[in-house]
């Protein structure tokens, strides 16, 4: 009889993130279910995800490159070319970092009922709020792309390793800042706020409307160090190299070191926030169950 | 028969009076943490309990008495603050109707991701998925949003889930009521079924008839406190009395 084969565990011990990978299944379902919960009675449904940003960036594009003067044109020579491709590729990426902590931050307590009455791996909500902005991020790069190629964009290997390895380091950002922030939230529900501040100061906190030389310009060494090492505008800086810097002439500067410097340093703090945001997480955890 | 259940020894406090407000958190904390920030009760207190794998055990006590608390514990959603619990094998918690379940999506939906959060597979919902229908007599309603569903729909479909994710352990936590007596009785038999073939059922409910029929055992549970434990009948009418 199988019941004799198997051990005597102790049940709610869970692996944590290891636990995640074995739910593949579960983590699809409850993706799935996100998803068609979000459009539920929406007639445009998965759409929105291109409205939305669609809107976002025509506002942005004529307050601060048209009236700002932010867009490099005849009259006003050191604006940034292609600014509207600037600005959508970095747009795109804080959106759905905006979009995956904002959701993980809130995703245990959104799921208190059935925390409170199964055992299963509770990291599975924070990575799901990922997983489902990871979804809806799909169709915006879709749109960049063909933005891109219509402004001459011609990517090589290299790019689209830098496109890669700039979303890398902001979903495990993401991810380990939604399961600290996530935990929190069960036991003070002022981290939601605090999120959302940091998200407003996220957009800019990095050059996502703005060049860094901006910033150069502005801060000392120290500070822009401090500046270039948030894994945002790594991610972000990356992103303008993979799909606005090739539909330039090559004149505007990259940042400095953004290889052989920055992005080591993004990926390290990201992989660190994630560790302590996944220690933190399984501290918290044992008690979820009685605090939601 | 090897236990299915080793409770040891647990004890488990609550706060009654919880303060989340950072002000009083920092008035506290200003005066070197004098004084409770929250008062403490034992929701339960020093429980031990061996379940042998092929038992079946009724929980009994009155309101408040730590049965759906012990419950938790058994399936992991709470850990003690002392002691330990051991399971072996699947353990299929039923502590709610339909926990797990989502208003917003269909029977057919809910299958699926209540069978997942029970830890079934995929292909393991596949196989069983016409079973688990036929069984909660859904019929054509399987495809319609849950949220339509009355509360003795709920029921079939969660509790057919549940005894088809094939458990070792099975708890139940007084849900039974909700189904008619039709749908009772074929819970029972089903119950009955799996006591049958050696799995292991606890059940807590107030329905005393109810779980006299189905239990062999009774734990007699008063404010934490391991009260009786012994033969179901010794135990109800403790209880009555
Ligand atoms: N998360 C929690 N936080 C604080 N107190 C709790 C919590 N969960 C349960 N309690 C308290 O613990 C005690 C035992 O609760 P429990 O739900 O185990 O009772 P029960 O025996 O299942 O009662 P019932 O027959 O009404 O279902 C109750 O006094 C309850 O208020
Ligand atoms: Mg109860």
């Amino acid at each position: 009889m199988s019941s004799n084969t198997q051990e005597l565990v102790q049940p709610g011990l869970g692996r944590g993130l290891a636990d995640v990978a074995r739910s593949r299944f579960l983590l699809k379902l409850l993706v799935r279910k996100e998803l068609k919960v979000r459009y539920r009675g929406s007639v445009l449904g998965l759409l929105w995800s291109y409205v939305k940003p669609g809107v976002q960036f025509i506002v942005f594009y004529i307050a601060l490159g048209v009236f700002l003067g932010l867009e490099k044109s005849p009259r006003n020579p050191d604006g940034l070319s292609n600014y509207a491709v600037y600005l959508f590729s970095g747009i795109v990426l804080i959106n759905f970092f905006t979009e995956a902590l904002g959701n993980a931050a809130r995703s245990i307590v959104h799921n208190g009922n059935l925390i409170k009455k199964i055992y299963l791996p509770r990291e599975l909500f924070p990575i799901a709020s990922v997983w489902v902005s990871a979804v809806h991020f799909f169709p915006q790069i879709v749109v960049l792309v063909i933005a891109c190629v219509f402004t001459g964009w011609q990517p090589g290997p290299f790019e689209l390793l830098a496109a890669i390895a700039g979303f890398t380091i902001v979903a495990l950002l993401a991810t380990g800042l939604g399961l600290l922030f996530g935990a929190a939230n069960v036991y003070y529900r002022d981290s939601e706020n605090i999120v959302d501040m940091l998200l407003m100061i996220a957009t800019w906190a990095s050059p996502v409307l703005y060049a860094w030389t901006m910033v150069q310009r502005q801060l000392g060494d120290v500070a822009f160090a401090v500046y270039q090492a948030n894994p945002i505008t790594v991610g972000v800086e990356l992103f303008h190299y993979a799909f606005w810097f090739p539909t330039t002439n090559g004149s505007s500067p990259m940042p400095p070191d953004l290889f052989s410097l920055w992005l080591p340093v993004g990926l390290v703090i990201s992989v660190l926030v994630l560790v302590l945001g996944q220690i933190t997480f399984r501290r918290l955890e044992g008690r979820f169950a009685q605090e939601l | 028969m090897a236990n299915a259940i080793e409770v040891s020894g647990i004890s488990k406090q609550f706060v009654l009076r919880h303060t989340r407000s950072i002000k009083e958190t920092v008035v506290w904390l200003a005066k070197g943490r004098r004084g409770d920030l929250s008062k403490k009760f034992h929701a339960l207190k020093d429980v031990s309990l061996d379940v042998k794998a092929g038992e079946t055990v009724a929980l009994l006590g009155f309101n408040g008495s730590g049965k759906s608390t012990l419950l938790k514990h058994i399936s992991g959603v709470m850990l003690p603050d002392s002691g330990t619990v051991r399971t072996r094998g699947r353990v299929a918690g039923l502590i709610e109707v339909g926990a797990g379940f989502h208003h917003d999506l269909s029977g057919r939906d809910n299958v699926y991701l209540n069978g997942a959060i029970l830890g079934m597979t995929e292909q393991e919902v596949n196989d069983r998925f016409d079973a688990i229908v036929e069984f909660a007599e859904i019929g054509e309603f399987i495809d319609t949003e849950v949220r339509f569903y009355s509360s003795g729909m709920y029921l079939r479909l969660a509790f057919s889930v549940a005894v088809h994710t094939d458990p070792e352990v099975f708890l139940i936590d007084e849900i039974l009521a909700v189904g008619d007596e039709p749908f009772q009785r074929k819970c029972i038999d089903k119950i009955q079924e799996l006591a049958e073939r050696g799995k292991t059922l606890v059940v807590v409910s107030h329905d005393l008839d109810l779980v006299s029929r189905i239990c062999a055992r009774g734990v007699l549970l008063q404010h934490g406190n391991v009260l009786f434990d012994g033969p179901i009948s010794e135990a109800v009418s403790r209880l009555r009395s």
